[in-house]
């Protein structure tokens, strides 16, 4: 059973030390110039300011929470979607009580304030 | 035999008004009571449409058949109906003593109701599962409103580290959990439960793939329900979440543990296999599971000796009772099963009424939570001392009280399968377990008070203090009330 697996422990053994060697190489042989650009920060091509360790508002976190949830919610939808006309009435009704699940959640959030910015 | 929308009546019920509670919480956000009243009806109903298919299930020529629904992913087994019941029971004992608790304490907020009202539809949707990730589902919806109740009061640090450890923990164990079932199912290459027996018992299943898988299922549940050696998370998340929760979920989350352990346990090697490995490996989990329970009887009750918080006291000792409900699983016959069923009863009972107890009596954020501070409670308070002391009897395990028939049953059920040894350390564990629970009685009864302790204006809590107080004495006197009714499952 586990002789199957045989080439693919090659191939991570091979790959690690091919990427192993390189970095030593690179490392002995290369050469050495540092700028003061090269030593800061890449922070996209600005140039960086202020701590990275800062305390983020709750607000983004509820954002990105909601986000998740109605974005996993198409992930379920689509399948069902394509296959609509083949799947037939059982399933129709299936979705709808799972969109009725995350509406009611939707409607929690909403109706406390969850998505106001201010 | 009763159609499907009866025999799923208490599952639509449950979902139904958890979902209602979270809908209508933002519509009634001034009168608390409205969501409060929705839940304690929509458990009511849940109970009573579940005692009616229990019913249902009892006038069958052979109750202990458990029926699939939904393409196998639901069953209606009695031993569902039993825990669906006992669950709505407690979810109603924590909710009758939360309102007044929560005002004093922090604030009431209707989000609690719709929290206990989920973690319950996850505890009953693990007691229908006919499916290994129906299961796991149940599980985590379960877990996941514990995580949340356990940090309730999210001003008071304690309760912040609570639900912070138990969220950390729960989800490792989690990954044992899930890792587990993946590994059954890459034995067996299914998930549904009465497949997965049925390819053991033919012999057709990959017998490393199975070791390994029940091991880490073993783990997982294990952390779920605070057995020795994963039992650490236990005494610091029920001594820093909310008093009623604390009992809410040392009682209630330990026997929905536990039923997830007879499902698996019944489904794996519930048939005779002719496979000499698979007789092997179920006489080599037996013995891990009654190490692992007589470890978690002896740590839990003798830690419990040296704590000076009465929430960490009975911390501890809800380890040991998890040890004295695994051994059921170990003897893994009718009688332990039962046992299991009766003891889960007994101990949601006595450990909430305990819990509500204490919740009475705690003042402002760890005040009045020393067992020494307990100093001459019945002068002051005498009613709740008699029912803080029927606990306290109960969990020792003294006859009359419900705690010693569910600990007899246990008992025996491993004497009979040969399990002497760990009788043994089980009565040891239970005397050593008398020391800090009669030491309270006497504390509340021999010793002059200090301080007087104030007591809360009680409430409602008075009517689920009667209801775990007349469970506790009427299971006790007449065991066979429920013994008859959980026997007939197995």
């Amino acid at each position: 059973m586990l002789e199957a697996y045989f080439p693919l422990i090659i191939m991570v053994v091979f790959g690690f030390a091919v990427a192993f060697i390189f970095m030593l190489l690179s490392q002995w042989l290369g050469a050495r110039r540092g700028t003061k650009e090269k030593q800061t920060v890449y922070e996209s091509g600005m140039v960086p300011y202020g701590n990275a360790r800062e305390r983020f508002s709750v607000k983004f976190y509820l954002v990105a929470v909601s986000f998740i949830v109605f974005d996993i919610e198409v992930v379920f939808l689509y399948p069902w979607a394509i296959q609509f006309k083949e799947l037939g009435i059982v399933p129709f009704i299936a979705v709808l009580i799972f969109i009725a699940i995350l509406f009611i959640g939707y409607f929690y959030e909403y109706k406390k304030g969850g998505l106001k910015w201010d | 035999m009763a159609n499907e929308t009866i025999l799923m009546l208490p599952l639509y019920l449950i979902g139904f008004f958890s979902l209602a509670a979270v809908g209508l919480d933002p519509l009634f956000s001034k009168n608390k009571k409205v969501i409060y009243y929705l839940s304690l009806i929509g458990l009511l109903e849940a109970a009573i449409s579940a005692g009616y298919a229990l019913y249902l299930h009892t006038l069958t020529p052979a109750p202990n058949i458990e029926i699939s629904y939904a393409k196998n992913m639901v069953s209606t087994g009695g031993m569902a109906y039993f825990f669906d019941i006992l669950f709505c029971l407690s979810g109603i004992l924590i909710l009758l003593s939360s309102p007044r608790y929560f005002t004093r304490e922090y604030k009431e907020l209707s989000e609690f109701y719709s929290l206990i009202l989920l973690s319950v539809s996850g505890m009953m949707i693990m007691a229908h599962s006919a499916n290994l990730l129906v299961l796991f589902i149940g599980i985590e919806i379960m877990s996941l409103s514990f995580y949340i109740l356990a940090g309730f009061i999210r001003i008071r640090i304690m309760s912040v580290e609570a639900a912070l450890k138990y969220f950390l923990l729960g989800a490792f164990s989690t990954g044992f959990l899930v890792y587990g079932i993946a590994m059954i199912y890459g034995a067996t290459g299914t998930l549904t439960l009465s497949v997965i027996q049925l390819s053991i018992q033919t012999n057709t299943i990959n017998s490393l793939y199975l070791t390994i898988g029940i091991g880490l299922i073993i783990i997982g549940l294990s952390f779920k329900a605070a057995i020795f050696p994963f039992h650490q998370w236990a005494p610091d998340v029920y001594h820093g979440s909310p008093t009623v929760i604390a009992g809410f979920l040392s009682a209630a989350g330990k026997a929905a543990a536990m039923m997830a352990f007879i499902i698996i346990a019944r489904a794996i090697f519930g048939g005779l296999s002719q496979n000499n490995f698979v007789k092997d490996l179920y006489v080599d989990v037996r013995l891990v599971l009654a190490v692992l329970s007589a470890a978690t009887m002896l740590i839990g009750n003798i830690t419990a000796l040296v704590q000076k918080n009465i929430k960490r006291m009975l911390a501890y000792s809800s380890v040991a009772h998890a040890g004295y409900l695994l051994m059921g699983v170990v003897a893994a016959n009718e009688r332990g099963w039962s046992g299991i069923l009766f003891y889960s009863t007994a101990y949601i009972l006595m450990q909430i009424g305990a819990f509500i107890v204490i919740s009475l009596s705690e003042r402002n954020d760890e005040q009045n939570l020393k067992i020494s501070e307990y100093r001459g409670f019945s002068k002051a308070h005498p009613y709740l001392a008699a029912i803080m002391s029927i606990f306290m009897f109960s969990l020792a395990g003294l006859p009359p009280f419900a705690g010693f028939f569910g600990k007899y049953y246990l008992f025996t059920a491993a004497v009979e399968t040969g399990y002497v040894w760990l009788t043994i350390v089980a009565v040891i564990s239970s005397l050593i377990s008398m020391y800090f629970y009669i030491g309270l009685i006497i504390k509340m009864y021999f010793e002059d008070p200090d301080t007087q302790p104030m007591v809360a204006e009680s409430g409602h809590a008075v009517l689920a203090l009667t209801l775990s107080t007349a469970g506790v004495m009427i299971f006790g006197i007449f065991p066979s009330l429920l013994m008859d009714i959980a026997k007939i499952f197995f």
